[in-house]
């Protein structure tokens, strides 16, 4: 197995006309590890994936594998391979023809690829070795008895395994998947996320991986860079984007089913008022300054409707989903409706037209400037 | 994909082999057209000439006079209208009636259809003449326009078409209460508008440019179409073998339908590629 | 004025009323496509199998009496030397118009597809001819083609070459004949092909590029030859059908001359039934065509299925 590769990015942009799709990206991937561009439609990440690949050309900024500048090199000699959303499989090709197809094109010349040639010689033992690799390819993904069948025959999931098998069989460094998952429905999905995971870490290769969802961006990824309108505006582990988003908007990307934000207003160190109500805090929001307390719907205490803390609200809407549920709460005073996460139990003791309170979780809740910057926690006693 | 700019030579080449084929293509036009306007004795010299020394009009005067260009012209107009006309009248109803109702016998009338489309157009005709001689319709417009009034083609197009306009909306306008042939003429006609278009071009086309069968039926000059024209006055009926007349006449006649490609040529190719079954 | 509904919650008035809307609706479509019915009939299927049992007689327009010969005109026809001879005729148009505007049309369309510069000038000039009404058409390529003063045999002569009397030589007559028709004909194709491969998905192409396939020849070999092939198929057999019909250039250009050398098909039923009222004879004729047609249609239906690929 080759030695995994690191990408290198610096200040990649890309311009359709004039409009920027792509804007001062810098990008450090390191070897081996698995990154996940992650984004809303339309940020940049496909593109971003494709002029890592070689198939679009970037309007600024240089591309390095491995330390090489690949600027000037086209997909093929890059050492990538690359799984489409639709999976892009030749049609007219069985599954084995389609999987040696990257071994073929490159290892035979062109008159060696005529269907009689291939008996003669040379051609013949390249040919054979080809096999053996298919055979190993497949055996991988579990499609051996698919081999001699045509795309249109498969399922969705074979599909996605042939277009895997397509991808490893050049043993490349680099992988590169966009949004491979997307076609596939939600129980396949979560099979497949597995194992893809597992195929990363069997082949210990660098895998770039672009998706709009935060799921999928979560549960398989060393690192996550999130990107909006152009920019990645965050790379980080998955644990620490969740736990320090950079500002309002990736916080905002990455919840479900939505982040709740209230208007507050500075009220000195670890403290913010909103509507006559003290709450306490980790942000540092300076006295008198606007912001914004963001929380995560299971960052959100219900609470009775007699507490003295919190806000009141009104129960507006239930949704239960066996397991959990989601209660959406009519602020007094508010517009917009919170969302708080609740366990089976205590969603079967509530019900719609109900007064409550409700608190954002101190220890979680994040605070944002007027801009949507990201205020940072109150200094804490090193342990 | 990258889009390449291909190496400047490649894209020379290409362009180069484009020019020579474009050039094969317009090479008749260019000759009718130049040639139409030389002086008579020019035509036919020993050298390679391609402009007229001298521009004139004499070839046009002679075609015009010596034949009735113009005649031939209005009966185009007015057999392929006809045509046309007769063609929507009958296979827009079919064809709604086929997608949007159910009625008895509705899968026979759509397999005859089909069977419709597998015979060339040429098959009917000897039947057909025989038919309209014992009618006593030969030689005259009915018999230009009539055979064609029904196209299996437009009934399978309109029937295509109106299969992917909403159930709903027509399950909406019973409701409202239109009756199910205004629903057929002022609900779901209007939509099936692109359709209607390209296949007036391709019908106008295929007709005014058909010899076939008024070569068959017709026989006095006054009511030959543009093609018919043409050829008659070829066998020396008229024009006497002037060549810079047939040439001149030759532009009149191709020159309407050159003049509507240019002008709407999207709506043209669209029309034409349907002549894949005709 | 309102319509106050009967409120009936019999349930056994339901039935009926469903039935009434279903015979308007019946009705409506009854009468919407009857005209057309009718016509169908009258003007298509009547004489069609009017000209199969016509084939069957030796009916003559004008003849005095007629005869049922069951398949005497078949035998006849498949032993008469000019039969023969134009459906030869017939075979070698089509066997070179398909290749020769199949092959044009594709090209064009390729080196089309992917320029930015001039590419609605070479669509319309492709697409001229297929909109030229031939026959007017017909005498200018009567003049290029002038076996003295015509700028094709100019240009043999200027190249050292003898000259050639493309209309006139029984030899090479057919070939021009069959030119023409590429002429004609390439620029339909062309189109037809353009439209095919813009519907060849992208993504297919992307792969081909990361796979290896770089040239240009290796990306039609790999994507856009295969996936053209339901299109190919199509253009193929219309073309061939189409050829199949040839008729005004032959009609307006040679007559069937020199000596029978390029009398096609369609030509040799127009004798037979319009000039020497054969009707039997040509009826005969006819129906070896639209046995012929039917053929190639059938053949492209069963081959459209086998070959179609779904992704």
């Amino acid at each position: 197995m080759s030695e995994p590769a690191g990408i290198t990015l610096n200040r990649i942009e890309k311009r359709f006309g004039p409009m920027a799709v792509l804007r001062d990206i810098t990008l450090d991937i390191r070897p081996g590890e698995f990154l996940t561009l992650v984004g809303p439609s339309g940020c940049g990440k496909s593109t971003l994936l494709r002029i890592i690949a070689g198939l679009e050309a970037q309007s600024a900024g240089s591309i390095a594998i491995a330390g090489h500048p690949v600027d000037t090199l086209g997909p093929d000699r890059r050492d990538i391979a690359m799984v489409f959303q639709n999976y892009a499989l030749y049609p007219h090709m069985t599954v084995a023809e389609n999987i040696a197809t990257p071994l073929r094109l490159r290892r035979l010349a062109g008159w060696q690829r005529w269907p009689l040639a291939g008996r003669f010689g040379r051609a013949h033992a390249i040919g054979n070795e080809i096999a053996r690799e298919v055979a190993a390819a497949a055996g991988l993904l579990g499609i051996e008895a698919l081999l001699d069948r045509k795309p249109g025959q498969l399922s969705g999931g074979q599909r996605q395994r042939v277009a895997l098998g397509r991808a490893l069989v050049r043993h490349p460094r680099v992988f590169l998947m966009d949004e491979p998952l997307s076609n596939l429905d939600a129980k396949l999905r979560v099979h497949m996320r597995a194992e893809i995971a597992r195929l990363h870490r069997r082949l210990g290769a660098t895998f770039v991986y672009v998706t709009h969802d935060q799921t999928e961006a979560m549960t398989m990824s060393d690192r996550i860079a999130v990107m909006l309108d152009g920019q990645v505006r965050q790379i980080d582990t998955p644990a620490a984007i969740y736990r320090d988003p950079a500002d309002h908007e990736v916080a905002a990307f990455m919840a479900q089913p939505q982040l709740n934000s209230l208007p507050v207003t500075g009220a000195g160190a670890g403290a913010v008022e909103i509507l006559g109500a003290r709450l306490a805090v980790r942000g540092m929001v300076p006295a008198g300054a606007k912001a914004s307390l963001a929380f995560r719907p299971e960052e959100c205490l219900l609470l009775d409707a007699s507490a003295p803390q919190g806000l009141g609200a009104t129960v507006s809407h239930i949704e239960r989903l066996g397991a959990e549920g989601y209660a959406h709460l009519a602020v007094d005073g508010l517009p917009e409706l919170v969302v708080a996460r609740l366990d089976a139990e205590r969603i079967g003791r509530i019900e719609r037209g109900q007064a409550v309170r409700f608190l954002p979780d101190p220890e979680r809740a994040l605070c944002f400037d007027e801009r949507g910057r990201r205020l940072a926690a109150v200094e804490r006693q090193a342990a | 994909m990258i889009r390449r700019l291909l190496p400047p030579l490649a894209s020379l080449c290409a362009h180069a082999v484009l020019l020579i084929g474009a050039l094969v293509m317009l090479a008749p036009f260019l000759w009718m057209a130049l040639t139409s306007f030389k002086p008579p004795a020019e035509i036919f010299t020993g050298e390679f000439q391609l402009l007229p020394s001298r521009f004139t009009l004499h070839n046009y005067v002679e075609a015009l006079s010596a034949s009735p260009l113009l005649r031939f012209l209005l009966n185009g107009v007015l057999v392929c209208g006809g045509i046309l006309l007769l063609q929507l009248a009958i296979a827009i109803p079919c064809g709604y009636a086929l997608a949007k109702l159910d009625f008895r016998g509705r899968e026979a009338l759509f397999g005859l259809v089909l069977l419709a489309l597998l015979i060339p157009v040429q098959v009917p005709a000897l039947p057909l003449y025989l038919g309209l001689a014992r009618l006593g319709l030969l030689d005259s417009y009915p018999a230009l326009i009539l055979p064609w009034a029904v196209s299996a083609f437009a009934i399978f197009l309109f029937r295509q078409v109106f299969r992917r306009f909403p159930d709903e909306i027509v399950d909406a306008a019973r409701i409202d209460g239109f009756g199910e042939i205004a629903i057929a003429f002022r609900i779901a006609l209007p939509s099936a508008w692109p359709a209607v278009a390209a296949f007036s071009i391709f019908s106008v086309v295929a007709h005014w440019n058909d010899l076939y069968w008024p070569m068959v039926v017709v026989t006095s000059t006054e009511l030959m179409t543009p093609p018919l024209g043409i050829a008659y006055f070829r066998e020396g009926g008229g024009v006497d073998g002037n060549v810079g007349a047939l040439l001149a006449g030759g532009v009149i006649i191709t020159a309407p339908l050159v003049v509507a490609f240019l002008f709407a040529q999207r709506r043209f190719v669209q029309g034409l590629a349907f002549t894949g079954i005709r | 004025m309102t319509t106050v509904l009967p409120l009936s919650p019999a349930a056994a008035d339901a039935p009926a009323v469903a039935g009434l809307v279903r015979r308007r609706r019946a009705k409506a479509g009854a009468a919407l496509a009857g005209p057309a019915a009718m016509l169908l009939l009258v003007l298509l299927i009547l004489p069609s199998t009017l000209v199969i049992l016509f084939s069957l007689t030796d009916y003559g327009f004008g003849a005095a009496s007629w005869r049922f010969v069951a398949l005497d005109n078949y035998a006849e026809l498949f032993a008469d030397p000019g039969v023969l001879r134009a459906l030869g005729n017939t075979a070698v148009y089509i066997a070179v118009v398909v290749p020769g505007s199949v092959a044009i049309g594709l090209g064009a369309a390729l080196l089309i597809e992917g320029r930015l510069v001039l590419r609605r000038f070479y669509r319309i000039a492709f697409f001229l001819p297929v909109t030229a009404t031939l026959v007017a058409l017909a005498t200018a390529w009567e003049v290029l083609l002038h076996p003295g003063f015509g700028p094709a045999n100019l240009l043999l002569s200027a190249l050292g070459q003898p000259k050639l009397r493309f209309l006139a030589d029984p030899d090479i007559a057919m070939f021009t004949l069959s030119g023409i028709g590429i002429w004609q004909l390439a620029g339909f194709n062309m189109v037809l092909f353009l439209s095919g491969l813009a519907s060849i998905p992208r993504e297919l192409y992307d792969a081909a590029a990361v796979d290896g396939a770089t040239r240009g020849f290796d990306r039609f070999r790999l994507v856009t030859w295969p996936m053209l092939g339901p299109t190919t198929m199509f253009v193929v057999v219309v073309t061939a059908i189409r050829g199949l019909q040839a008729f005004d250039t032959v009609a307006v250009l040679t007559r069937g001359g020199p000596a029978k050398a390029t009398e096609v098909l369609l030509y040799a039923i127009y004798v037979e039934g319009f000039r020497y009222f054969r009707i039997g004879y040509a009826s005969a004729l006819t129906v070896v065509f639209l046995a012929l047609a039917t053929a190639l249609t059938l053949a492209q239906a069963r081959l459209m299925d086998r070959k179609v690929h779904y992704q």
